[in-house]
């Protein structure tokens, strides 16, 4: 790439930033691992949008919602599933 | 432990466990990025060496908190969707907006210029990196600003009207929203205190230079601006906590009540200075409410009204109905037994307003919807069963705020010293007592800002949204025993982090006491 255009120019400043990096390379890779663990063990197995999953459309989950607001509060929350 | 801890409880445990953590990482973000603004703004202006090495310095630390903290709020997010799904819909796009917002600021100010700020120093002009610095701190404030709004829609719901056939509130005015004078008051206290703890931390690191005799001119000149800082930080924390009190008398009158332990209010309301909150106090016994009480006199009608003879109504009254208007005069408002029963009717109204939707009934419907309406400000109010679930665990409320207001009266002190000590008296900053306490404010500040955020969100209790939604009813249909196991994971991923953002940033400080940071 051509280094004298603006592009270049950004996009060196980036690359060389990256491979300059000492403490960053660590952070990175916390980071990472933090991101790894956000999106692909606590999202896909532990964090699921129920009323997303549960519902096909917004329709759907207005009508359970209402019906968890209108029936049944208790202790343990509201049903939301059919 | 089923048994003990509901649904309910385990979910506002793991939000409160992630919210304390987000915020560990957020104030030193605003606070260190203003101060390396400042550092750097110093250098472009005299040219001198040696505030470029100090900006870069606590850049780099600025940096490892940075990289630490990112994301931490993205948990919050998934908490929404599985363990507060009814609050999540029922919100609507109020949450959505200022949250895309915050997002979209987040991702293109502050990531584009913070690259700059750290890989730019030899690739752009003094002047440009100067402005990516500046813009990557108030890049940092602006993402705060549109979370700090979501959550004063909590507190002072406005700017929406709720569809019952969407079953969630719609924005009828985004100004309302976005300029909600709770939102713009919780900002700049927020904000501010951030100074706060970017200027303390920054003390404490330069106390650990001193104590290692390393660096001794770099300490001192750093804790010179932090002192600067962090007094203009204090002292406009404090004056924008007195803007909070006076609104939050008027607008969550319940919250104040429990940050005093007040019963039963009267004119010319004294403000307790100190004492411990009567375990065995009943609200409508007859028993003190604070044992070993001392107080300032006449100091909470100051602190609520700017008037020292005015009325403060304590829990019993705001139960009665008793409240403060808007000028500050005392007003009968709805009791709430009678908010419970409007708040019964108002549920009523939206299970007629089903019916007639199923049956096809639009003049039904319109009905329904009127009535609705009529009470839907108090909605809330008909998932409690008593008065009494209305009132705020008051003991943790009282210390709470104490922690926050003593704290922050330390911090004035601390600042005045360090900057009377750092101009009149620079040798004295060396004494190994003098640094030993710089070095022991750095989780006080910590404390007193996390007890900040524990009054202004217990006190709300029992509301998710102020008055039209409580925490039983907002929380998803799941077991206990599932949000346990997340809570858990929770602790053992964010000991890790934590772990991994102090190890790394004391060996960084270890490693800079070790070689002179005005040349190498």
């Amino acid at each position: 790439m051509n280094r004298n255009t603006f592009l270049g120019r950004a996009v060196s400043m980036y690359v060389d930033g990256f491979r300059g990096m000492t403490v960053g390379k660590r952070l990175w890779v916390i980071i990472l691992v933090k991101l790894a663990i956000l999106f692909l063990v606590f999202r896909l197995f532990f964090f699921p949008d129920l009323l997303q999953e549960n519902y096909d459309n917004d329709a759907d989950r207005a009508d359970a919602v209402r019906r968890a607001l209108t029936h049944g509060v208790g202790e343990k929350g509201i049903k939301t599933n059919n | 432990m089923e048994d003990l801890f509901s649904t309910v409880d385990w979910s506002r445990g793991q939000f409160a466990l992630t919210a304390i953590v987000h915020w560990l990482f957020v104030p030193l973000s605003i606070g260190l990025s203003l101060i390396v603004g400042i550092m750097e703004s110093i250098w472009l202006k005299t040219g001198k060496e040696r505030w470029k090495r100090m900006a870069k310095f606590w850049m780099l630390l600025f940096g490892i908190n940075f990289a630490c903290g990112v994301a931490t709020g993205l948990i919050l997010e998934f908490e929404f969707g599985t363990n507060w799904s009814n609050y999540s819909w029922f919100v609507g796009d109020i949450f959505g907006a200022p949250l895309a917002i915050e997002g979209i600021v987040a991702f293109f100010l502050e990531s584009t210029f913070i690259a700059v700020m750290f890989f730019g120093w030899n690739r752009v002009s003094p002047r440009f990196h100067l402005a990516a610095t500046w813009l990557t701190a108030i890049g940092v404030c602006l993402s705060a600003y549109w979370i700090l709004v979501a959550n004063a829609w909590m507190q002072y719901p406005v700017g929406m009207e709720f569809d019952p056939a969407q079953m969630r509130n719609v924005m009828v005015s985004f100004a309302d929203v976005a300029l909600s004078p709770v939102a713009v008051n919780k900002f700049f206290h927020t904000v501010l205190s951030g100074w706060v703890l970017g200027a303390v931390f920054v003390v404490g690191v330069s106390c650990w230079f001193l104590l290692k005799k390393s660096n001794v001119d770099f300490a001192k000149d750093s804790m010179k601006i932090a002192s600067w800082v962090g007094l203009a930080g204090i002292v406009l924390t404090i004056w924008t906590g007195d803007g909070s009190a006076v609104q939050v008398a008027r607008v969550q009158p319940m919250k104040l009540a429990a940050m005093e332990g007040l019963y039963d209010g009267c004119c010319g309301q004294g403000l307790v200075a100190f004492g411990i909150i009567n375990p065995d106090k009943e609200r409508t016994d007859d028993k003190p409410a604070i044992l070993g009480e001392i107080s300032i006199p006449k100091g909470l009608s100051v602190l609520a009204n700017h008037d020292a003879g005015s009325f403060v109504p304590g829990i019993n009254d705001i139960i009665n109905g008793v409240a403060i208007g808007a000028d500050g005069d005392t007003v009968n408002t709805v009791g709430y037994a009678e908010r419970i029963a409007r708040g019964k009717q108002a549920q009523q109204a939206l299970r007629e307003y089903d019916a007639a939707r199923q049956a096809g009934d639009v003049a039904a419907m319109d009905a329904a919807t009127e009535a609705l309406k009529a009470d839907f400000r108090y909605f809330g109010y008909g998932y409690l069963d008593s008065v009494d679930e209305a009132v705020p665990p008051v003991a943790l409320t009282f210390y709470a705020f104490r922690v926050m207001v003593m704290g922050g009266g330390y911090l004035l002190l601390f600042f005045i010293v360090m900057l009377f000590l750092s101009y009149r008296k620079p040798k004295t900053l060396e004494n190994k007592w003098v640094t030993f306490f710089g070095l022991l404010t750095i989780p006080v500040v910590w404390i007193v800002s996390e007890a900040g955020w524990v009054t202004a969100e217990m006190g709300r209790q029992p509301w998710t949204i102020e008055g039209l939604l409580p925490t039983r009813a907002a929380v998803s249909a799941i077991s206990a025993s599932s949000v346990q196991v997340t809570f858990w994971m929770f602790v053992v991923v964010f000991a890790g982090l934590m772990v991994a953002e102090v190890s790394i940033m004391t060996r960084e400080i270890a490693k800079a006491t070790r070689k002179d940071l005005m040349k190498d």
